[in-house]
C-alpha cells in the first residue's frame, strides 16, 4: 500500500478488534471515511506519512484503539423533553464516552410511533458526533394496546422495536409483536419488569426496602417478565433482546435459554453491576432511582458472572437523562433514570477490567461487535471497508466524575466524586474527529 | 446538658443508647412540668420552629404544638396535604423561602420517606422528623420508650410485641431500633402480606399467630389498621382481620402478668383493638399521649441551639 495516499493514520496503539480477533501493535488507515486497513507500522509506511499534514497523524502511543463503540439503550429526550437533554446534546455526550454508534429510545413525546418521529430524529441527527439509530416503539403511544406500524417503522429506519420504559404487559400482544418483527428479522427489545408487581416501587425489594420504608420493585418482576418473554420468544421463533437485565435468576433464565437455543440476547447496565441498593439508605439520592433498580449484592454479582460466561452479549449505559430540577425532589416523586454515556467506559474499565473479570477484548466485544451483530448494523470492527468509527482510549488515565465536565444536559449521574480508570483520548467517525480529550 | 450526638432527630436507627436515655431522662423532667398548676418554662424563647405538615395528623401535630409552647418557642404551621401529581413549588423552594425568614428548627411530617434527611440538605435548620412515609416516626417510638420505660423502669429484659401493618408502619420501624438499643427483645405480628420482604434484617422474632407472639410478653403495642391496605386486596376484610389479630380480653392471657396495652393512635375500636382492652385497666394509651408532649419537649430542647459546625 505504500505510495497510495490515506486521509487519516493512527499510529503506535494497540489496536484491539474482537470482530477481527486483532489484539497487537499497527497503524489504522483511513480513507474516505472508511478503513483503508490495519498495517504493521514499516519503513514505506513511514514514508507514506511524510506527505501527510501533521492534523492527519495521529499517535495514539500507550492508547488503545478500538472499532467506535456502540451503546444500544439511550435517551436522547428529544422530541419534547429538550430540557433534560438534545439530540445533539446526546451525541455530543456519546462522542466524550467513546461511542459512535447510538440507539434510542422512543419513549420521547411524543413517541417514535410513527415515521414521521422516526424520520424527526433522523433529521435532527444528520452532523452530529454519533451515529443514531433509531427503535421505534412496539405499541401505539407505547401504550401495550395496539401494534405501532412497525412495518411503517423498519422501513424508514427503524432497527428494533421497543416499549422500553413500559413492560408489554399483555402477553398476547407480545407474542404477536414477537411474531410480526420476525418478518422483518429485527429484534424485540423488552424492558423486563411486570408492572403490577411494580406497581408505585421506587427501588429494588430487599432488606433496604423493608429499612426505609420504601415501597419495592422486586427481582420476581423481572424473573417473571423473562421467562414469560422467553416463552414467547421460542413458540414464535423470533429475537428477543431483553433490556438491562439485573436478577440473578433473570441472568440464569437467559443462559438455559441460550442452551435451549432460544434466541435471545441481552445487555447489561455499568449501575446494575457497579452499584448495590445499601447505597440508597446513605444519603436518600435520587440520581440512585432507576427502573429495573439496583438491587442486591448477590445479583449485582451475578450480573458480573453473566458478563463473563458471555449469557450477557452487550453493555449499554441506558443513558437516562432528567433534568436537576426533576431529580432534586423527594425520592419517590423523582424520576427513575441516570445518565452514563461519559461514565460507561470508566466504569467497566476501573469495575470489570480491572477487577481481573473480562480482559479488554472481551468487554470491547460486548460494545462493538455483539451489538452491532445483534442490530444489524455497520461497523463494530476495524475490517477493512468499514466505516471509520474509532475509539482511541488512554487505558489507564484517572479521572475524575464531575458534573461540570458532562457533555449531556443533564448531571443525573450516582457516580459524581468518583474516580475511574480509563478515559476516552479521541473519538473517530467516518474519519472525522468528533471528540477529543 | 446532655450534648446528642447528632443536631437533627431523623429516626432512631443508628442512635446511639446514650443519645436515647438522655432524650428519655430529659422528658423525665418536662413530664414533671406537666403535673404543674403553670405548666409553662422559658427554655426555647427567642427560638422558631416550624412545623412542616405535608401530611394529616392531629395528634402529633398539637403534641409539638403544645410541647412548643410550654417551652416559650415561637410556632408557626404550615400544613399542605400534597401528592406526587399536584406537585406545584418544589419542598427545596418552600423550605428554603420560609428558611429565609429565619426558622431554627423544623418538625416535618410528609408522606415520602427520607424528606427529614432531604431537608438537611435544604436548610441549616435542626430537623426533627415526625412521621415520614413508611420509615420512621421517632418521637412516637420515644414516648412509646419513655411510657414503657415509666411503668417498669426499665426497658432492658422487657418484651414488646409489635402487632399490625409491620410493611407500611413508621413508629413499627422506629419502635424496633430504639428498643433494640435499650435491650427490649421485640416480636413482630401481622398478617403475612403486611410483613415486608427482608424483615429478618430487623432481628426480631417475626410472628403471623397472635397468640404465639402474645405468649409471655410484656407490652403489646397495637398498630391502626388502615381501611385502604384491605382496598389494596393486602388482607380480605376487616372482620378476619379482627379475627385474626384483633386484641381483645381472651387473648391477654397469654400475656405476663404485669403486663402493658399501647396504641399509638388513632384507633379503630373493635378492629384491632376490642374497647375493653383499650379502656382496661392495663391500658396506658391516654398516658402515652401525655407522655408525647414531654419527649417532644425534651426532643426539642436537647437540639435547640445545634449548629453546624458543632
Amino acid at each position: 500500500m505504500a505510495g497510495k495516499k490515506f486521509d487519516m493514520v493512527i499510529r503506535g496503539g494497540l489496536v484491539i478488534d474482537p470482530a477481527l480477533g486483532f489484539g497487537k501493535e499497527a497503524c489504522v488507515l483511513i480513507k474516505d471515511a472508511k478503513i483503508a486497513g490495519i498495517e504493521k507500522e514499516t519503513a514505506a509506511l513511514r514514508r507514506t506519512f511524510k506527505t501527510m499534514g501533521d492534523n492527519q497523524i495521529i499517535d495514539a502511543t500507550d492508547k488503545l484503539v478500538v472499532p467506535g463503540l456502540i451503546d444500544v439503550h439511550v435517551h436522547l429526550r428529544e422530541p419534547g423533553q429538550e430540557g433534560a437533554e438534545t439530540i445533539k446534546s446526546g451525541c455530543e455526550a456519546a462522542a466524550a464516552g467513546g461511542f459512535t454508534s447510538i440507539c434510542c429510545m422512543p419513549n420521547t413525546r411524543p413517541r417514535i410511533d410513527s415515521q414521521e418521529t422516526v424520520k424527526f430524529v433522523q433529521d435532527r441527527a444528520q452532523n452530529a458526533s454519533a451515529r443514531v439509530y433509531v427503535a421505534g416503539a412496539i405499541t401505539k403511544n407505547i401504550a401495550g394496546e395496539e401494534l405501532a406500524e412497525i412495518g411503517d417503522l423498519v422501513k424508514m429506519g427503524a432497527i428494533a422495536i421497543t416499549d422500553d420504559g413500559n413492560y408489554v404487559q399483555n402477553p398476547e400482544i407480545m407474542r404477536r409483536a414477537l411474531q410480526y418483527a420476525s418478518m422483518f428479522d429485527i429484534p424485540v427489545m423488552q424492558h423486563a419488569e411486570d408492572a403490577f408487581l411494580c406497581e408505585g416501587g421506587v427501588m429494588n425489594e430487599s432488606a433496604q426496602s423493608a429499612r426505609l420504608g420504601m415501597k419495592g420493585r422486586p427481582a420476581a418482576a423481572e424473573e417473571i417478565a423473562v421467562l414469560r418473554d422467553l416463552a414467547l420468544c421460542r413458540i414464535t421463533a423470533s429475537r428477543l433482546h431483553i433490556q438491562h437485565i439485573t436478577s440473578r435468576r433473570g441472568v440464569a433464565a437467559i443462559r438455559w435459554a441460550k442452551r435451549e437455543g432460544i434466541k435471545v440476547t441481552t445487555e447489561a447496565c455499568p449501575h446494575h453491576f457497579v452499584l448495590t441498593d445499601d447505597e440508597i439508605g446513605k444519603e436518600f439520592n435520587t440520581n440512585l432511582k432507576v427502573n429495573p433498580p439496583i438491587r442486591t449484592r448477590e445479583d449485582r454479582d451475578a450480573v458480573i458472572e453473566g458478563l463473563v460466561d458471555g449469557t450477557i452479549d452487550c453493555i449499554a449505559s441506558d443513558h437516562a437523562p432528567h433534568s436537576s430540577e426533576d431529580k432534586d425532589c423527594e425520592f419517590d416523586m423523582a424520576p427513575s433514570g441516570m445518565i452514563g454515556l461519559e461514565t460507561t467506559l470508566g466504569l467497566v474499565k476501573t469495575f470489570l477490567i480491572d477487577k481481573g473479570y473480562l480482559g479488554w477484548a472481551d468487554a470491547i466485544r460486548k460494545m462493538t461487535s455483539n451489538p452491532a451483530r445483534i442490530f444489524g448494523l455497520p461497523g463494530g470492527t476495524l475490517a477493512a471497508g468499514s466505516p471509520a468509527d474509532i475509539t482511541i482510549i488512554d487505558p489507564d488515565k484517572k479521572w475524575k466524575v464531575k458534573a461540570e465536565n458532562f457533555r449531556s444536559r443533564s448531571q443525573n449521574s450516582p457516580f459524581l466524586g468518583w474516580t475511574l480508570s480509563a478515559k476516552v483520548y479521541r473519538s473517530i467517525l467516518g474519519g472525522r474527529v468528533v471528540y477529543e480529550k | 446538658m446532655t450534648r446528642l450526638s447528632s443536631r437533627h432527630l431523623l429516626g432512631l436507627e443508628g442512635v446511639p443508647r446514650a443519645d436515647i436515655v438522655a432524650m428519655l431522662d430529659a422528658a423525665e423532667s418536662f413530664r414533671e412540668v406537666l403535673d404543674r398548676e403553670i405548666k409553662k418554662l422559658p427554655t426555647l424563647r427567642g427560638i422558631t420552629v416550624l412545623n412542616l405538615f405535608y401530611e394529616a395528623s392531629t395528634r402529633t401535630r398539637i403534641s409539638f404544638e403544645l410541647a412548643e409552647k410550654r417551652l416559650s418557642a415561637d410556632s408557626i404551621n404550615f400544613t399542605k396535604v400534597t401528592s406526587s401529581v399536584t406537585k406545584g413549588e418544589s419542598l427545596r423552594d418552600t423550605v428554603q423561602n420560609i428558611e429565609a425568614m429565619k426558622i431554627d428548627m423544623v418538625v416535618v411530617r410528609h408522606a415520602s420517606s427520607g424528606v427529614p434527611y432531604y431537608l438537611t440538605n435544604c436548610m441549616d435548620a435542626n430537623i426533627i422528623n415526625a412521621g415520614d412515609g413508611t420509615h420512621e416516626h421517632p418521637t412516637q417510638a420515644l414516648l412509646d420508650m419513655f411510657t414503657i420505660r415509666r411503668k417498669y423502669g426499665k426497658l432492658d429484659g422487657l418484651r414488646v410485641v409489635l402487632v399490625g401493618d409491620v410493611m407500611h408502619s413508621r413508629v413499627i420501624r422506629s419502635n424496633i431500633w430504639g428498643l433494640k438499643t435499650l435491650g427490649a427483645s421485640v416480636a413482630l405480628c401481622g398478617p403475612s402480606t403486611l410483613i415486608p420482604y427482608g424483615v429478618e434484617q430487623f432481628g426480631c422474632d417475626v410472628y403471623t399467630n397472635v397468640d404465639e407472639a402474645l405468649d409471655g410478653a410484656d407490652v403489646v403495642n397495637v398498630m391502626r389498621i388502615q381501611l385502604e391496605r384491605q382496598k389494596a386486596g393486602l388482607f380480605p376484610s376487616q372482620r378476619e382481620y379482627t379475627n385474626l389479630f384483633g386484641i381483645n380480653k381472651e387473648r391477654l392471657k397469654r400475656l405476663n402478668r404485669n403486663y402493658t396495652i399501647m396504641h399509638p393512635g388513632p384507633m379503630n375500636r373493635g378492629v384491632e383493638i376490642a374497647t375493653d382492652v383499650a379502656d382496661g385497666g392495663q391500658s396506658v394509651i391516654l398516658e402515652q399521649v401525655t407522655n408525647g408532649v414531654a419527649v417532644r419537649m425534651a426532643v426539642l430542647y436537647l437540639l435547640s441551639g445545634r449548629k453546624e459546625e458543632e
